[in-house]
Order: structure tokens, then C-alpha cells, then sequence
């Protein structure tokens, strides 16, 4: 390996620089959420007396203790069922190969592009005529439909590369459907099915646009769709704001250090297979 | 869960291009299928059928029929034909949308993907132990938080009194400073510029993920030879890399198109309409104005937008996969 010493230091220090501009704006709002609330403190001070107060006034106002229910609540509801309904479908795909699964993966891998954004609209009225609007359920239902493509193109893609003896040597010793798929692929699956389940779990605790527009009541939305609202009340308190903003981060901060390999790993496959 | 997420990511080498491809190739398995088994198999198939067609499917229709119509939520439906579409090109505001999330491609997808670039091509070159390990981690954070945390975080340091402009006039730039995400000109850099924070890890890491698949061999050699970070840069990494830059273009620009969370809670459009991008067009045309046909039409757009621009990236990346 021939690289002189100076390009090693320029290097590394050019990646010091990009990684404190990462960081600053998280410094930055942490600094400012220790101002006294109601004041508009500079951009990066830190305060005579940190106001430390701040985070339980903000964990109050935001009602943080009905929020991480209703956000687990929601999570909950979406990842165990759309991870067994996915896999189920891309086993029968995958495996069984029923007739028409060219067709289904077609049908399936034609919603993995589509834009939230672009049946917002309709799903707002749907809702209101199934009578789910403004539940959590207008939240979870949706969210496991949208769930499908990427979900059954994921688990796809493992069991069509499982070998065939498996399957064969299964069916030999009289091996039903249900045992082959339950006892026999689904324990195989475990990677990519907790992969999966790690990345949908953070797309829904992140999920924004439907909290937004099929929820009314902040207390029964996600994470981030309760985030939205606290902003819209406390736009001109930025101490407050600030204090509020990172404790929202903090479960997913937290989350993130603990798998970080996981998500990592799981957010890249999930884009490389999409 | 390690053993198998090994050999998931083998399995997405830039060479195995047969994995991603749709058509079951011949040495799978198929059962006998008697009638029995393909019931059952519907059965499996289902479930997941069921709930993709109600709650996406099905939207998917009305969003195309509503675009028909001149439709208020409330009083009857009344037929427009394309009248809707038509608007949308007339109407400079309305075609300003697409502009605008064209011009977010640039800041969403090409600035994070080609700095990635850079940036793992370094921690490849200088940084491969420990303090890789370190800067993957960083640079990531970004990623896993909702992009309406972002946009509040950065809401603040755009601000007149925020982090940006103290940074600004402390080297001397003091006449610059004003309340970016306020500004007709600047708004949409501004928030270009919190897109850029967000993905930039998300390209780095896979980028970097691509970069470790090529064989060491190759770069051993250029060092030997005495090459320098540029020349390995443009000969070896870039080459090799176009199929992870081809799904970093994919995600960035789908992010970019779609965009919603973050201008919703940074400029909310403004000032003016000089950040309103499809999204949130869509959100006010059909939740404060009332006009779900237009809303709709815009939506369908959207859509459609959205697919001719990732096909011929896709169809790119692949090709030269094979190759």
C-alpha cells in the first residue's frame, strides 16, 4: 500500500469535517432546547443557566407518554401481520409457484414506486366510507396494504434462491403445505423476515403523510405525524420545540446504537432489492 | 441472522444480475400441482392480495377517476374530461410543482450521490479500520430519524438567528445572512440542503458496501503502480461501482419526486409557491381547496412522472450489469 502520510491526514481530516456537519445540527437544537422557553437564543450558544426543565415541561405538553403508546400500538399492529401475510404470499410464489404467480409479482412489483403522495387522496374518502377515518386503524390498514410489494418482492427474492431439495425432500416424507411452509421455510427465512420486520418497523414510526391526513387527534398518530402537530403549536417557542423535537429522537436514536449493524444492512438490502 | 444476511448481500453482487430479475429461472422447483394444492396456494396468496388491493389498488383507480371530474367532496360529481391535466399545464403555479421537484432531483439525488461517491472512496483509501466503522455510523444518523424531525431541526438553523447565519457572519459573511427557507431565491436550495444531510449517508454507506465487493486485487495493484485517489477514483471505483450508484439514483430520485414530509414542515411550499413540490400541492388542492379532481389529476401525474423517470434508470443500471 503506497499512500503517503499527507493524504492520509487530509483524507481523514476532510472525513472529521463531513461527520461534525452531520452532527452540529443535533448539537445545535440540544444547545438550544436548554434556553428559557419563549426566548430566541443564537444558533449555537450555550445558555448561563441550562434550563434542563425544558425536557419534562415539552414531555408533558407533548404528551409523551400516550404518544410511544400510540406510535408501539401502531407498530405493533402493522409489522407482525404484514410480515406473515408477505411471506405467505411470496412462499406461494416463490415455492409453490401457483398458477398466475408471474402475473402476482407483476401486480405486486407494479406498487413498489408508487408515491404515497399519489393515493392520499382517495384513501381519505375509502376511509371514510369503510369508517376507519380518524382511528388508529386508518393509520395501520393502509400502511399493510402499502407494505405488500416491497414486502413480498423482499421475500421473493430469498425463497426463490432456497435450493429445491428442500422442498423435495420435505414433500417425500409427506409433508403438508402448511408444514412445509411453517416448519420448514419460515425457520430458514428468519434473516431476511427480521430484516424486513426491522425496516418496517422504522418506516412506520417515521410515517408522516398518513398520520397527517387520516388522523386528527395527534394523541392517536405516529411518532412523527404527533411531531408535525407539536410543531404547528409550538413554532415560535423554539427552546420548547427543540426540547420536544429530541425527544422524539431518542427512541429511534437509541434503537439505531443497538442495531445499528441490522438497520444498516437491512435499510441497504431493502434498497438494492427495490 | 449474520450467517444469512451474508449470504443475502453475496447474493446482490454486481455480477449475480440473475437474483433481481423477475422470471423464475428453470432450476426452481414446482410442485405437481393437483387442483387441491393450487387452491391452497391461493389461499396463501390471499391475504396479502386482499389488503394490497383495497387499500392501495383500489385508491389507485379513484385517484384515475376523480381526475375525471370537477369534484368538490361534497356535491355531485361533475364530469371535466381532461380538463383537469389540461389546467395543470396552463396553470404556471400548478406546472411549477414539477419544476420544482425536478430541480430538488439535483439537491436530493446527484449532490448526495455524487459526494457519497467521494466520501466512500476516501474511507475506502484512508479510513478502512476502526474510524470507517465510526464514520459509516455518523453519517448514517440522518437517515434513521423522520424527515419531519429533520425538517424541524433545520427549520431552525435556516432561521435568521439560527446556526447557519452565526457560522456565516463568524468567517466574515456577515452581508449573506437572511431567513433562507423565507427567501423566494433561496428557499429551495435551503431545503435541497437538508435533503443533502438526510441522504448522503444513506449513498456513503451503500456506495461504500459496493466498494468493499470489488476486488482488492484491483486496487492493490493501482497503489502498487502508485496511483493516485483521483486515478483510482475515475479508473476503478466509479466503473465498477454503476450498479450501486444505479439504486442510490433510484431511491434519491423517488425521494426526491415524491417529496413531502420535509417541505411540508420547513416551508410548507412558500414563500410564495417557490418550494411547493407535487406533494404538497396535491395535500392543499384536495384538503384546504377542495378540488379533488385537480388534486387527483396532479396526483396521477405524479405517478406517472415518477415511473418514466426510474424505468430508464433502472433499465441503465442493469444493462451495464450484464456486461
Amino acid at each position: 500500500m503506497k499512500i503517503g502520510l499527507g493524504e492520509r491526514i487530509t483524507g481523514r481530516v476532510f472525513l472529521v469535517l463531513i461527520m461534525l456537519m452531520t452532527v452540529l445540527p443535533f448539537i445545535s437544537i440540544f444547545i438550544t432546547a436548554l434556553h428559557p422557553s419563549n426566548t430566541v437564543p443564537q444558533g449555537f450558544e450555550w445558555p448561563d443557566d441550562p434550563q434542563w426543565g425544558n425536557f419534562i415541561e415539552a414531555f408533558k405538553v407533548a404528551n409523551m407518554t400516550k404518544l410511544l403508546a400510540s406510535s408501539s400500538y401502531i407498530v405493533v399492529a402493522v409489522v407482525p401481520i404484514a410480515l406473515i401475510i408477505s411471506t405467505m404470499a411470496a412462499f406461494a410464489i416463490g415455492i409453490l409457484k401457483i398458477p398466475g404467480s408471474n402475473i402476482l409479482l407483476f401486480l405486486f412489483v407494479f406498487g413498489l414506486t408508487l408515491p404515497f403522495g399519489g393515493i392520499i387522496v382517495p384513501l381519505y374518502y375509502l376511509e371514510r366510507i369503510i369508517g376507519i377515518y380518524n382511528t388508529r386503524l386508518a393509520i395501520v390498514l393502509p400502511l399493510i396494504g402499502l407494505y405488500m410489494p416491497f414486502s413480498v418482492f423482499w421475500m421473493r427474492a430469498h425463497f426463490v434462491n432456497m435450493p429445491v431439495e428442500i422442498s423435495e425432500a420435505a414433500k417425500m416424507d409427506g409433508a403438508s403445505t402448511w408444514d412445509l411452509f411453517w416448519h420448514i421455510h419460515r425457520p430458514l427465512a428468519m434473516g431476511p423476515i427480521t430484516s424486513l420486520g426491522i425496516l418496517m418497523s422504522v418506516w412506520t414510526w417515521n410515517q408522516f403523510l398518513l398520520a397527517l391526513v387520516l388522523v386528527e387527534d395527534p394523541s392517536q398518530r405516529t411518532m412523527a405525524g404527533a411531531l408535525g402537530a407539536f410543531q404547528g403549536h409550538y413554532a415560535t417557542n423554539v427552546p420548547l420545540l427543540c426540547a420536544g423535537t429530541i425527544l422524539i429522537l431518542v427512541p429511534t436514536l437509541i434503537i439505531f446504537v443497538i442495531f445499528q449493524r441490522q438497520i444498516i444492512t437491512a435499510l441497504l438490502q431493502g434498497s438494492v432489492k427495490g | 441472522m449474520p450467517a444469512s444476511s451474508k449470504t443475502r448481500t453475496s447474493s446482490t453482487t454486481t455480477t449475480d444480475s440473475g437474483t433481481m430479475a423477475p422470471v423464475p429461472s428453470r432450476r426452481f422447483f414446482s410442485f405437481r400441482k393437483d387442483s387441491r394444492e393450487k387452491t391452497r396456494g391461493w389461499l396463501y396468496v390471499t391475504p396479502a392480495l386482499v389488503m394490497y388491493a383495497v387499500f392501495v389498488l383500489i385508491p389507485l383507480i379513484m385517484s384515475i377517476y376523480f381526475s375525471f371530474f370537477r369534484w368538490n367532496g361534497i356535491t355531485p360529481m361533475k364530469w371535466a374530461g381532461l380538463k383537469n391535466y389540461i389546467m395543470i399545464f396552463e396553470v404556471p403555479d400548478l406546472l411549477g410543482t414539477i419544476v420544482n421537484a425536478f430541480k430538488l432531483v439535483l439537491f436530493f439525488s446527484f449532490i448526495p450521490v455524487a459526494l457519497g461517491l467521494i466520501v466512500a472512496s476516501i474511507v475506502h483509501r484512508v479510513a478502512s479500520g476502526q474510524f470507517g466503522e465510526i464514520v459509516r455510523t455518523v453519517l448514517f444518523l440522518p437517515q434513521v430519524i423522520p424527515l419531519v424531525a429533520a425538517g424541524i431541526i433545520w427549520g431552525w438553523l435556516l432561521a435568521r438567528s439560527g446556526l447557519i447565519n452565526q457560522i456565516l457572519g463568524a468567517i466574515g459573511l456577515g452581508e449573506f445572512t437572511r431567513a433562507w427557507l423565507g427567501d423566494f431565491t433561496w428557499a429551495l436550495p435551503a431545503v435541497g440542503l437538508i435533503g443533502i444531510w438526510v441522504l448522503l449517508g444513506f449513498c456513503t454507506v451503500l456506495l461504500l458496501t459496493g466498494i468493499t465487493k470489488i476486488d482488492p486485487a484491483l486496487y492493490e495493484s493501482a497503489r502498487i503502480d502508485g496511483a493516485s485517489w483521483f486515478k483510482e477514483f475515475t479508473s476503478i471505483t466509479i466503473p465498477l461501482l454503476r450498479y450501486e450508484i444505479g439504486v442510490c439514483l433510484t431511491v434519491t430520485v423517488t425521494n426526491a419526486l415524491a417529496a413531502f414530509d420535509i417541505v411540508y414542515v420547513s416551508t410548507a411550499g412558500g414563500p410564495g409557491n417557490s418550494t411547493s413540490v407535487p406533494g404538497i400541492q396535491i395535500y392543499i388542492l384536495a384538503f384546504t381547496e377542495q378540488r379533488i379532481g385537480l388534486a387527483s389529476a396532479l396526483a396521477v401525474l405524479l405517478m406517472i412522472l415518477v415511473l418514466l423517470v426510474i424505468i430508464p434508470i433502472q433499465r441503465l443500471s442493469r444493462e451495464e450489469v450484464g456486461k
